[in-house]
């Protein structure tokens, strides 16, 4: 009898489910479709199959050297965001000083701050300092960004791991420094490494801040995608899409893999 | 006993003291946290060789006392000496003492093997050196060929004795442990106290226990210091404790007692408490132990074994240096070794009665009217205020 009812429900439940995924994700994956298009236009739905865009998105400058600024921006933004981020989460987790939930909330204000007004902020600033438009600019702007997602991952491993693990290293004759090289970092490793991917995604599709911090001559793909759109439509966009698409999903898998592990081997 | 233990330290980590100094000194030890004084004052001195409990409820500081020993809780006052070196301020992997927790806290990324290497790695021991040690500790908690074993593959007790291993295998001055069978049942909780117990004597360490298991702690320690509200309530072996508690504290917390509640009066051969329409001899020697003055409030605290039951008219009741309360039998319980019977005194209070059976005594039935007497030395007086 209970099946009976529960049978139309589960039903309904599973479409409802089906049509919430269908809505999220549609707008993303129409683009796939539209990258290997035929035609010159960027249009919904696709005519015929090619692979055209993608070739010329590999061979035309202007794309490949996007590619490789944002590579190499997001890659040293994930280890600068890892290591400071992780030292926030020591100290903000194990620590016990004044002002301890103050400086939490700071360290965590880029998730809810307004990016635009991050963005106009270090803009300002930069320029002052003469690194607005430059590498070494961008990857301190995200690295701000990215630093709360690896403290809130590692602070949640350092919470799972027992504390006297830490005290048995300690009095079985390791100093702080050993104690966090043996015992703490092998096992909030996985949260470290969670915490770096999502470090690399945030400065890999960052949009707002690299418009303003980037310049003619050093673009992220996103900015140059930003700028193609205004100007050119052309399917190669929604080739990068794809791609950029593909990278961000891999990374994200490959974070959710990571932070399942166990902290045992 | 405890000084020939403290003499077989050979093999021990003592080897760096010298044999009459003591292995452990605390002096006016505190620890406040904001407003609560949870450690007040603790003096202690622990021998070589020694193992001592620290025995109380949760909350009255035994904890925080091992903790500031070990280092991981700095005191706001006193001073903590280890083998005759100041200790006080010393972080604590600079203090060389092996610590055992209730959790175990292995290493859940390393092997057991790895884990009892770790201490010898920390100093810079040789690869062969620490090979050798290893296999030895292994061998002492008689867990030879489980040294590659990860610890979620090892039960609970096995895991502690690894933990064990791995806390004495570098020999340091004092081992403490911080209610280390807690998290076991009871049969195999009994049979690792005996082996802790052993592999420390063995070794000859000195060992800080900290329980709040009377049994445990009369099983295990040369000495026990019973906590309360953070101080020493009384330090001494498990008889003195048993025999001679100074408080109705102690009493109530080492083994069962009966507490008798009344006025206490001096006389010139001890003296008397009295209640109600009753009154009891108290001997000369409890009198000077407790020393109380005349017309305080105190309490008799007499063992269920030594209470006997006789028949109202019995000649026993009238002996000398004998004392007697009518009481009437509630439960008699047969427990096989021994006899407990449970009895109410005309006002009211359960007193419990331990007796061995075999002893050709009479067999009391529910609703017996009796006699409870015991002998004037058998009961221990203590203060009572407020009762």
């Amino acid at each position: 009898m209970t099946d009976s009812w529960r049978q139309p429900r589960r039903l309904l439940l599973l479409g409802l489910g089906a049509l919430t995924v269908f809505f999220l994700l549609a707008p993303t994956l129409v683009v796939v479709p539209m990258s290997f298009t035929s035609s010159n236009s960027l249009t919904f739905p696709p005519e015929g199959f090619s692979i055209r865009w993608y070739e010329k998105m590999v061979t035309d400058r202007q794309w490949s050297t996007g590619f490789g600024n944002s590579a190499q921006v997001a890659f040293l933004t994930a280890a600068l965001a890892t290591v400071l981020g992780t030292l926030a989460a020591l100290g903000t987790v194990r620590g016990q000083f004044p002002g301890k939930g103050a400086i939490n909330a700071l360290i965590l204000s880029p998730l809810i701050v307004p990016v635009i007004i991050i963005a106009i902020g270090m803009f300002s600033i930069f320029v002052r300092w003469k690194i607005a438009g430059s590498l070494v600019g961008l990857v301190l702007a995200h690295t701000a960004l990215a630093i709360p997602f690896v403290v809130v991952n590692v602070a949640t491993s350092l919470r799972t791991i027992d504390r006297n693990l830490e005290l048995a290293a300690q009095s079985l004759g390791a100093g702080p420094i050993r104690t966090f090289r043996r015992i703490t970092l092998p096992l909030i490793l996985p949260g470290v490494l969670a915490g770096g991917l999502f470090a690399f995604i945030t400065s890999w599709d960052e949009v707002v801040v690299s418009i303003f911090l980037t310049s003619a001559r050093f673009r992220t793909l996103p900015v140059e995608m930003w700028e193609q759109v205004r100007q050119v439509v052309d399917p190669t966009v929604a080739a990068v899409a794809t791609t950029l698409l593909v990278v961000t999903t891999s990374v994200l898998l490959l974070a959710l893999v990571v932070r399942r592990q166990a902290p045992a081997r | 006993m405890s000084a020939t233990r403290g003499s077989t330290g050979a093999a021990g980590g003592n080897g760096t003291g010298m044999p009459d100094r003591p292995a452990l000194v605390l002096r006016g030890l505190e620890k406040s946290f904001g407003d609560v004084l949870a450690v007040d004052g603790v003096d202690l001195e622990v021998r070589q060789g020694e193992f001592i409990t620290l025995l109380g409820p949760s909350g009255s500081g035994k904890t925080t006392t091992l903790r500031m020993i070990a280092g991981f809780t700095r005191q706001t006052a006193g001073t903590i000496e280890i083998d005759g070196v100041d200790m006080s301020h010393v972080p604590p992997h600079r203090r060389d003492v092996g610590m055992i927790f209730q959790n175990y806290a292995l290493f859940p990324h390393m092997t057991a093997a790895e884990n009892i290497a770790f201490p010898l790695q920390m100093r810079k021991a040789g690869g062969t050196e620490i090979k050798r040690r290893v296999a030895e500790a292994l061998a002492l908690v008689k867990l030879e060929g489980f040294g590659g074993r990860y610890p979620r593959q090892l039960s609970g007790g096995q895991q502690q004795r690894i933990a064990l291993a791995r806390a004495v295998v570098f020999h340091p001055r004092l081992l403490l442990m911080d209610e280390p069978l807690g998290a076991l049942d009871k049969k195999l909780r009994e049979a690792l106290q005996l082996e802790v117990m052993h592999i420390s004597r063995q070794l000859g360490a000195t060992v800080v226990y900290v329980t709040h298991d009377q049994e445990e702690a009369l099983v295990m320690s040369d000495r026990i210091a019973i906590f309360s509200r953070g101080r020493i309530e009384q330090l001494g072996r498990g008889d003195d404790l048993y025999e001679r508690p100074v408080s109705l504290f102690v009493a109530d917390f080492i083994g069962e007692s009966n507490i008798l509640r009344g006025r206490f009066e001096r006389d010139g051969d001890g003296g008397w408490l009295a209640r109600d329409d009753v009154r009891w001899r108290v001997g000369a020697v409890q009198v000077e132990r407790a020393a109380l003055a005349g017309g305080s409030q105190a309490a008799l605290v007499v063992r269920p074994e030594r209470l006997r039951i006789v028949g109202l008219s019995d000649p026993a009741a009238a002996a000398p240096r004998v004392n007697v309360v009518d009481a009437a039998v509630r439960d008699a319980l047969y427990l096989g070794s021994i006899r407990k019977y449970e009895l109410t005194l005309p006002d009211g209070q359960a007193v419990a009665v331990r007796r061995q059976v075999g002893g050709g005594e009479r067999e009391w039935q529910p609703g017996d009217q009796v006699a409870l007497i015991w002998a004037v030395d058998d009961a221990v007086l203590v203060s009572a205020p407020g009762g």
